[in-house]
């Protein structure tokens, strides 16, 4: 090597991509070995600050926040003048003027058709599509942040955006009804009464449930994203394959495909207010979001690695 | 003078740095034609679009290390295409390229921590200021030591002189601030080769007369620059060779030097009787001579223009002034990438 380039021609001759030939040429430049652990656990923090910290994001946590407790105030009021019993429809509501604690799965199954998956979409369907519009995927991929693993962290901010929208209704509505309503001990679905610390346990599974629903969505969200540098288009798209799903989940000449549209499974969580637990039907349901989570999240990745970056 | 001359090295790429012959483990496909003393290597790199449309065709760039190279050619000659397969943005319909020795688009994950690049204009979060789109873009490269983030940060911002505005938001910059913040972003950790496309576009003369500046700075600290630019005089101050895109081909590759050489200069008499004086120079071997209204002029070819004065003083030619003219850059420039609008890539 007369003219002594940095890129020694013995490690050039190593496995081209991996192996320990590849950390030889960041070393050469005295370069920290930094692990790739933590490497990615800051990336990761660094976009979840983006994600948390964004204005418009908060903007929409705060929105979503106020639901539970505009749907806390109607059925109190509605509840009033005949003493017990309000709303009719939703099996939860009779229980609500017993228990505050229901007001949580009220306000889940409410905000499930709509708004907490468009909410979802927002980051979702942003994620690749906002940086390819703004044009920073070009600039994040030269870094280079790696094609897989930019997707991995996408994803990744997207799941924690996810539970955080879901958690975050389920604590207010508790909230909102332990101030409403009297609560205490909590009598299931199958009649069978639990205490409230138990009833508490069990509204924590529902919001993971429900968490790992809204994870599968921010998957097809993802793999969306990939497809355009306009997010608004994107979180559109998702927005209108949500309400499609759920007005096909209603036909009931559809009935036969019904099991496998993506939002069929989504108020399922009430086979968690059950004794014994109806472990089947919520199996079903998390099958369902791993399907969707593979077969999108695949396609994401198929997208991602493979497509020209022009934006 | 529309050959490619792919071959030349320049003064920088001295022979012999290609290989160790021991290396037993050597991948014969991937070797085939590395030359690390180049910083930049394509061969026969082409982007066919889905379209059909050509837009890099077969070209063969050799990029040593150490130059400066602007990358020259009109909007839409391909220079974005080939720089976006450089970087391993795109995909190359076929050929080949490399960046410090090491195959792209395959060595993207091992080869650009140690490239810097400004593609297509900058481009941030408008939300955030600058220092934070410096630290997200930080925080992405896996190489990074996250202890000397804010110092490597601060140093940045302030080589491009814009530490004071770091904390304004990217969305309030003024087109040559964010010029400049891509510029830092380029120059976060330590480089061996800096991708510059376009730095001046959309800049008036002091910002330009900046970035050449900087580009300059970048040089001496012994960094490859490969600089692209639909303007040769944006950047011919600074540049030690250029290649020239036009319509998805390379039509020069060399230094301004041979690029220079390239254009033929024409001896110019000016006299009382330009039609004897051409005549006296047709005598003297001088192809096609020129009469215009008191001058006549001719290719020089290898001929000394003091040995013509004195021949058309011996032949009785009043001679009011003599000169070689040899056209400019910017002429042998436009004459390579045609004039105007013709952009048929």
């Amino acid at each position: 090597m007369a003219e002594a380039p940095p890129i020694e021609s013995g490690q050039s001759a190593e496995s081209p991509l991996a192996g320990p030939g590849s950390a030889a040429l960041g070393r050469t430049e005295g370069r920290p070995a930094v692990g790739p652990a933590r490497a990615w656990l800051r990336f990761f923090l660094s976009e979840l600050r983006q994600v948390f910290l964004r204005r418009r994001n908060l903007l929409l946590l705060a929105v979503v926040a106020l639901f539970p407790i505009i749907i806390g105030i109607g059925l109190r009021l509605a509840s009033h003048p005949h003493g017990g019993g309000g709303g009719g429809g939703l099996s939860f509501v009779t229980q609500l003027t017993g228990n505050g604690i229901f007001l949580t799965f009220i306000a889940l199954s409410l905000l499930l058709t709509l708004v907490m998956p468009v909410v979802v979409a927002v980051v979702a369907g942003d994620s690749i599509a906002g940086e390819a519009g703004y044009g920073t995927l070009r600039y994040l991929l030269a870094v280079p942040a790696g094609r897989t693993r930019l997707l991995a962290v996408k994803y990744a901010v997207i799941v924690v955006f996810a539970v955080a929208v879901t958690f975050e209704v389920s604590a207010v509505a508790l909230a909102t009804g332990a101030v409403l309503f009297p609560i205490g001990p909590v009598t299931l679905l199958s009649g069978t009464t639990v205490s409230l610390a138990e009833g508490i346990l069990r509204l924590v599974l529902v919001s993971l449930y429900v968490s790992a629903a809204m994870a599968a969505l921010g998957a097809i969200g993802l793999a969306v994203s990939t497809l355009t540098e306009h997010a608004i288009g994107a979180i559109a798209g998702l927005a209108i394959f949500v309400v499609a799903s759920e007005i096909a989940d209603q036909v009931p000449q559809f009935a036969v495909i019904q099991p496998y549209l993506p939002t069929h499974w989504w108020n399922s969580f009430d086979a968690l207010l059950r004794v014994p637990i109806d472990s089947s039907t919520l199996l079903k349901g998390l099958l369902s979001f791993a399907v969707y989570l593979l077969i999108f999240g695949s396609f994401a990745w198929a997208r991602l690695t493979t497509a020209d970056v022009t934006s | 003078m529309t050959d490619v001359d792919a071959g030349s090295p320049g003064p920088a790429g001295a022979p012999g740095a290609t290989a160790d012959p021991a290396a037993p483990r050597r991948d014969a496909v991937r070797r085939a034609g590395t030359d690390t003393a180049l910083a930049v290597s394509t061969t026969g790199l082409t982007k066919r679009f889905r379209g059909g449309q050509v837009a890099v065709d077969h070209i063969d760039l050799a990029v040593s290390r150490g130059s400066v190279y602007g990358f020259l050619g009109p909007n839409g000659s391909g220079k974005t295409t080939t720089i976006r397969m450089l970087l391993g943005l795109a995909f190359p319909t076929s050929g080949r390229a490399e960046l410090l020795g090491v195959r792209m688009p395959e060595g993207t994950v091992r080869v650009l921590p140690h490239v810097g690049s400004l593609i297509e204009g900058p481009a941030f979060y408008p939300f955030l200021n600058g220092r934070d789109n410096l630290a997200r873009s930080d925080a992405a490269d896996r190489t990074a030591d996250p202890r000397t983030a804010a110092d490597r940060i601060n140093g940045a911002l302030d080589r491009v002189g814009l530490l004071a505005a770091a904390g304004k938001r990217y969305r309030n910059y003024s087109l040559g601030m964010k010029q400049r913040l891509a510029i830092a972003a380029s120059l976060l950790t330590p480089r061996q080769l800096i991708i510059l496309d376009e730095p001046t576009n959309g800049l008036d003369p002091q910002g330009t007369r900046e970035v050449r500046s900087l580009i300059r700075e970048i040089a001496a600290d012994g960094i490859t620059v490969f600089v692209s630019s639909h303007l040769l005089a944006e950047v011919e101050q600074v540049c030690s060779h250029v290649g020239v895109m036009r319509t998805g081909r390379l039509v020069f590759q060399g230094s301004l030097a041979e690029l220079r050489r390239t254009g033929a200069a024409r001896i110019r008499v000016e006299t009382a009787d330009p039609v004897a004086a051409a005549a006296v120079l047709q005598k003297l071997g001088l192809p096609e001579p020129l009469v215009a209204r008191d001058e006549v002029t001719a290719p020089l070819g290898d001929f000394a223009a003091e040995q013509i004065c004195a021949d058309l003083v011996h032949a009785g030619i009043g001679v009011r002034g003599l000169g070689v003219v040899s056209p400019s850059l910017e002429e042998l420039f436009v004459g390579l990438t045609g004039e105007g609008y013709d952009v048929d890539g």
